[in-house]
């Protein structure tokens, strides 16, 4: 067995390199998604005990986990520019007009903007550590007691967070590209590992637009939920 | 279909000297068109008024005109072969447009599709991806017995769709990335579908799918608009087989 790097960065393998680290990205906000829920019961413990148990119960885990979304975040984009950048060299007079094809084509406004929406999802969750993960937290007193142990109210940041409407606009916009860009990059992931059958591949290109409404709207349900709800839940 | 009629186009079209380096759009009217005739007759009804009134007729690729040669291709309103699925240029016909249309007709554009003359670019690019490996290389002895090698219907059907390709390049000229995936994924297709293709299988889809990357063409974003131009009608399914025939090979080198 001998992948080379020469294989790995090729046209091909670009391709399989980005679908890898798209597809464990997308594993990560689906987890992230459903953890987040805890916040809709009302029950600030639970999301509390919920945090705390991913920062200080996971030990090491924790940081595999971390690390590992780094290399995959920076797999991710290190090959999208890549692709991105032979796209521009590869046609150095554009077209006058162009067009679809129609008919069976794939093209749509997800697929022609991935790397606009891919950047502009990057701007958000950078955004959004900084709001969350490096905001305030025990030292600014957002502290919390559950079952007798103190622990970081992440959900007193939360809530006063999404009370501000420029927040929940923000989200709305960022989870929509998250949507469009999941919605292309579903099917064309398994496209690109080579994994094509009649019966499945227009199941799975259904399901990525399923799956792209989830993430889409997922995230900003709670947001909005709790902006509608004025901070009561 | 409707009567035939005569009807007038309006187009812009790229025109480009030997060895220049940039194009330009010119304008031309074309008059009396039949709706019965195809498009690249149009051109020459062009090129008869062109050459009459003095000027240098405009050059565009065409061969077989009847579809099956993969010499012609134009990119018409912004799709390659035109308006109309599975059809050569040459098969498109006028009856597909209005009277007084304005249609734009530009040349395949890629990068390794270097321009030679108006409409007509240099894809020996392809005949160098085939050097590498599109071919079987064993001798093939006298003719055996027919079903002295055994290959299941389904698999003979596929690789038969795959062999259809006629290399137009069409498939280069609709990529938003101007990659010849689906190009190179039908030639790897072909064989690597049937037994004979076997022995070679490993060489073969590494070193193609190399020197597709080396001429300069673009990664597949899986847009699919290749196979919706392809007058051959070759799926993308291809292009996902070629990727499985590319990690063998990796994994067997």
């Amino acid at each position: 067995m001998a992948l080379t790097s020469s294989m790995l960065f090729s046209s091909v393998g670009k391709k399989l390199l980005n679908a890898v680290s798209g597809l464990t990205l997308l594993g990560f906000i689906l987890a992230h998604l459903i953890g987040n829920l805890t916040l809709l019961t009302g029950n600030s413990d639970a999301f509390n005990a919920y945090g705390h148990f991913l920062i200080h119960k996971t030990g090491v885990l924790l940081y595999v986990f971390e690390y590992g979304l780094i290399v995959f975040f920076l797999l991710h984009i290190i090959t999208a520019v890549s692709v991105w950048w032979d796209q521009q060299v590869a046609r150095p007079t554009s077209y006058k007009k162009t067009a679809s094809g129609g008919d069976t084509s794939k093209k749509t406004l997800s697929s022609t903007t991935m790397i606009y929406t891919g950047a502009l999802i990057l701007v958000f969750a950078i955004m959004h550590l900084i709001t969350f993960k490096y905001g305030p937290a025990e030292a600014q007193g957002y502290t919390t007691i559950v079952d007798g142990v103190e622990m970081r109210d992440l959900y007193r940041l939360s809530i006063e967070v999404f009370l501000k409407p420029g927040y929940l606009i923000w989200y709305i916009i960022a989870n929509a590209l998250l949507g469009l860009h999941i919605r292309h990059g579903f099917w064309s992931a398994f496209q690109s590992l080579g994994l094509n059958h009649p019966r499945c591949t227009p199941i799975l290109y259904k399901l990525g637009i399923v799956v792209a409404l989830i993430m889409g709207f997922g995230f900003v349900v709670i947001p909005a939920y709790i902006y509608f709800k004025g901070g009561v839940l | 279909m409707s009567e035939t009629k005569n009807i007038t186009v309006h187009l812009k079209v790229w025109r480009q000297k030997r060895n220049e380096k940039k194009g330009r759009f010119e304008s031309y009217t074309v008059k009396d068109v039949s709706t019965d005739s195809s498009f690249l007759e149009m051109l020459d009804l062009l090129n008869e008024d062109l050459t009459k009134s003095g000027k240098e007729p405009l050059e565009f690729d065409s061969d077989c005109r009847e579809g099956i040669c993969g010499t012609c291709g134009l990119v018409i309103n912004g799709v390659a072969h035109g308006p109309q699925q599975a059809i050569a240029t040459c098969q498109l016909h006028m009856r597909k447009f209005k009277d007084g249309e304005t249609l734009t007709i530009e040349p395949f554009r890629a990068k390794p599709f270097t321009p030679i003359k108006d409409l007509i670019v240099d894809r020996s690019a392809f005949d160098r991806i085939i050097s590498k490996g599109g071919y079987v290389s064993t001798n093939a002895g006298s003719p055996q017995d027919a079903n002295a090698i055994l290959i299941p219907k389904k698999n003979s059907d596929l690789a038969m769709d795959a062999a259809s390709c006629i290399g137009c390049g069409a498939c280069v000229a609709a990529c938003p990335n101007a990659s010849a995936s689906l190009f190179t994924s039908a030639k790897i297709s072909q064989y690597a579908l049937l037994p004979q293709g076997q022995p070679e299988a490993t060489r073969r889809a590494s070193q193609m799918v190399d020197q597709m990357d080396l001429e300069g063409f673009g990664n597949c974003s899986n847009h699919g608009e290749c196979e919706a131009v392809c007058p051959k009608q070759i799926t993308i399914a291809n292009i996902a087989r070629m990727r499985r025939e590319f990690f063998k090979a990796a994994l067997r080198s």
